[in-house]
C-alpha cells in the first residue's frame, strides 16, 4: 500500500493530531492542578491548525481508490467549520472553568475534537462507507457532549432523545442506502452509484430508498418532518454544546447532503427528488418560523429559529449547481456568525445569572448595552435586514434557486420571502425584549470575560463586514467552480 | 422449492417493521433500544444479502455489514452509557416519566 496517500488527507491529520496533543496534555498534566493552560493551550493550536488547512493548498485528487478527495470546496467548507468550531471554544472558555467542569474540560475539548474530524470525513467522502464512518464519528460523541452536565438532569434527558433519534435515523440510512447498494452495480462508490442510477430505471424500491435516504440526513439537519428532537435537545444540552450542535454539525450535514443529493442521485433528482424537497423545504421553513414565535426560552427559540433556517440553507440544494453549493456555503457562513454571535450573549448571561427566558432579558440595553447591541445585530442578520450580513447570504441563496427559471421555483422563493417577514417577528420579539420594554432589567450589569468578548468581538465583525467584504463570497464561488466537476469523480 | 432473493428479503423486512413498531410503540428505554438493533440489523441483513445474490464477485457489502455492526455496537455502548445516567438520576427508565422539557 502506498502511505502517501496519507499525505493527501492532511486537514484529518492536523484535526487528529491536535486531539492527540490535547489528550496528551490532558492526561500527563499534574492530577492537582486546575489545568488552566488547556484552554489558550488547545485554542492556540486549534488557531494555527486552522491556518495550516487554509494555507496548504489541497491536492484536490481523489485517493485511496477514489474513497477520499480533498479538493478546493472541501477545504473551503473545513475552514467554515474550523471558523465555528473556534468561536466556540471561545465561548465555553467561561462554563469549562467552573467548579464541575475544571476537571473534565479536556475531555470537552477532545470530543469537540473528535465530532470535526467525523465531519471533515463526511465532507470529503465519495465512498458511502466513508461516509456513514464520519457521520456516525461526528453524531457519537456529540451525544457525549450533550450529556456533558452531569449535574442537570435535563442534559441526560437530552442526550437521551438525541443518541435514540440519531440511531433511529442512521438505521433508516443505512437501509435506504442498502436499496440504493441493490441498484449501484455492486459498488457504493459515489461515482459508480451516480453512473449506474438513471431515470429509465425508475422504481418503486429506488423511490423508497432515496425517500428512506432522505429521511435519514434530514434527521442530522433537522428538517421537518425530522425535527422533533432539535428543541428538547438544544434546551437540555450545555448551552456551549448547543451553539456546536446548531452551526457546526449543521453546516457539515447540510454540505455532505449536497453532494449525495446533487453528485450521486443528480441523474434521478428531477424526477424523483425535486418534489421530496420542495415539500420538506416548505414544511422546514414555514414550522420552524410557527413554532419559534411562542417560544419563551431563548435554547428554545433558537433551536426552532435554526430549523427554518436550516430549510434556507437547503434551498441552496434546489439549485443544485455550482452557485447553489457557493451561495450555500456562504449562508452557512454567515449562520455560522450570526448564530453564534446570539449564542455568545446567551452563554455568557446564562454563565453569570442562569436566566435564559426571553422575559429576563428584559430592558437589557440599561445593564449590559454591548450585548444588546450585539443580541440585535445577530437578531437582524439571522432575520436578513440589510445591510448586516444575512440579508446578502439570503440574496444569494434566492437568486441562486431562481436561476433556472422555472415557475414552481419562483414559487419556492416567494414562500421562503414571506417566510423571511414572518421571521423578522420573532426575531424582533428579542430585540423588543431588548430595547423597548420599559422594565428594569433583571440581569445584573457584568464583565464579561476576555475569550467572551473576543468571540463576540469576532460575531459581530463577521455580520458587519462579511456581506459588504465580498472577498469571501468569491471565494466560495471560485472554491467551487475549481472543484465541482472534480468532485464528481 | 429454490430459495431466492426474495425468501431471504422477507425476514429483514419483517425485522425492520418490529424494530419501526417497537420504537414507536415501547416505553422502556432498553426496549427502545432493542427495536433499533432490529432496524440496524436488518439494514446488515439486507447488505449481505444483496451483496450475495445481486453481486457474488465482490465484497462490497459484506464489509460495509461488518462495519455497520462495530457502528451499531458503538451506538448502542453510548446510549447504554446514557440511560444509565438516566437511570441513576431518576431511577427509572421510562420514556413518560422523561418529559421534563415541554413547549
Amino acid at each position: 500500500m502506498d502511505y502517501s496517500q496519507f499525505g493527501a488527507m492532511l486537514p484529518e491529520l492536523i484535526i487528529l493530531g491536535i486531539f492527540l496533543l490535547v489528550f496528551l496534555a490532558d492526561t500527563f498534566s499534574a492530577d492537582g492542578s486546575s489545568k488552566k493552560f488547556l484552554t489558550p493551550f488547545t485554542a492556540v493550536l486549534f488557531l494555527l491548525g486552522t491556518v495550516a488547512i487554509w494555507i496548504v493548498p489541497s491536492c484536490g485528487e481523489a485517493v485511496f481508490g477514489g474513497m477520499y478527495v480533498d479538493n478546493a470546496a472541501c477545504k473551503a467548507m473545513k475552514c467554515i467549520l474550523n471558523c465555528g468550531v473556534f468561536i466556540c471554544m471561545l465561548q465555553a472558555a467561561k462554563w469549562v472553568e467552573s467548579d464541575d467542569m475544571k476537571m473534565r474540560k479536556g475531555e470537552f475539548y477532545e470530543l469537540l475534537l473528535v465530532t470535526l474530524f467525523g465531519m471533515y470525513l463526511m465532507i470529503s467522502a465519495r465512498h458511502f462507507l466513508l461516509f456513514i464512518i464520519g457521520l456516525e464519528s461526528a453524531s457519537l460523541p456529540i451525544a457525549a457532549l450533550v450529556a456533558f452536565n452531569k449535574n442537570r438532569y435535563e442534559s441526560h434527558e437530552a442526550a437521551v432523545k438525541y443518541i435514540l433519534t440519531a440511531v433511529f435515523s442512521s438505521g433508516i440510512l443505512l437501509t435506504g442506502l442498502s436499496f440504493v447498494y441493490a441498484f449501484s452495480g455492486g459498488s457504493l462508490y459515489f461515482s459508480d452509484i451516480a453512473a449506474q442510477i438513471t431515470t429509465g430505471e425508475m422504481s418503486g424500491l429506488l423511490l423508497c430508498a432515496l425517500a428512506f435516504v432522505l429521511a435519514g440526513i434530514g434527521f442530522k439537519l433537522s428538517l421537518v418532518p425530522f425535527h422533533l428532537w432539535t428543541a428538547d435537545v438544544y434546551q437540555g444540552a450545555p448551552t456551549s454544546v448547543t451553539a456546536y450542535l446548531s452551526v457546526v454539525s449543521k453546516g457539515a450535514a447540510a454540505f455532505a447532503f449536497f453532494i449525495i443529493f446533487v453528485q450521486v442521485f443528480g441523474q434521478v433528482y428531477s424526477a424523483a427528488w425535486e418534489w421530496m424537497m420542495y415539500a420538506v423545504i416548505i414544511a422546514t421553513i414555514t414550522v420552524g418560523n410557527l413554532f419559534a414565535m411562542r417560544q419563551k426560552n431563548m435554547k428554545r427559540f433558537m433551536a426552532f429559529s435554526s430549523v427554518s433556517q436550516a430549510g434556507y440553507i437547503m434551498l441552496g440544494s434546489m439549485a443544485a449547481n455550482q452557485l447553489g453549493l457557493a451561495s450555500m456555503m456562504f449562508y452557512i457562513f454567515v449562520y455560522v456568525v450570526s448564530n453564534l454571535g446570539a449564542f455568545a450573549v446567551i452563554t455568557s448571561i446564562e454563565n453569570r445569572t442562569g436566566l435564559v427566558s426571553m422575559d429576563d432579558y428584559k430592558g437589557l440595553h440599561k445593564s449590559n448595552p454591548y450585548m444588546a447591541v450585539a443580541m440585535t445585530l445577530a437578531m437582524f442578520s439571522l432575520a436578513g435586514i440589510p445591510p448586516f450580513a444575512g440579508f446578502f447570504s439570503k440574496i444569494l441563496i434566492f437568486t441562486s434557486v431562481t436561476g433556472s427559471n422555472s415557475m414552481a421555483l419562483y414559487m419556492l422563493v416567494l414562500i421562503a420571502l414571506i417566510n423571511t417577514i414572518i421571521s423578522l417577528y420573532y426575531y424582533l420579539l428579542v430585540v423588543k425584549a431588548m430595547w423597548i420594554s420599559a422594565d428594569e432589567p433583571k440581569i445584573a450589569a457584568f464583565r464579561s470575560g476576555a475569550c467572551e468578548r473576543v468571540s463576540l468581538g469576532l460575531c459581530v465583525l463577521g455580520i458587519v463586514f462579511m456581506g459588504l467584504v465580498s472577498c469571501i463570497y468569491q471565494y466560495c464561488v471560485s472554491s467551487v467552480g475549481a472543484s465541482f466537476f472534480l468532485a464528481l469523480n | 422449492m429454490d430459495l431466492n432473493l426474495l425468501w431471504y428479503l422477507v425476514p429483514s423486512v419483517v425485522m425492520f417493521c418490529c424494530g419501526v413498531y417497537g420504537f414507536v410503540t415501547r416505553k422502556n428505554m432498553i426496549a427502545i433500544l432493542v427495536s433499533l438493533e432490529l432496524i440496524l440489523n436488518s439494514a446488515d441483513l439486507n447488505f449481505a444479502i444483496f451483496n450475495r445474490f445481486l453481486f457474488p464477485g465482490s465484497m462490497e457489502g459484506m464489509v460495509f455489514t461488518l462495519f455497520a455492526i462495530a457502528i451499531a455496537a458503538a451506538e448502542t455502548a453510548v446510549a447504554i452509557a446514557i440511560i444509565i445516567n438516566i437511570y441513576r438520576a431518576i431511577g427509572s427508565t421510562e420514556v413518560n416519566e422523561t418529559n421534563s422539557m415541554k413547549h
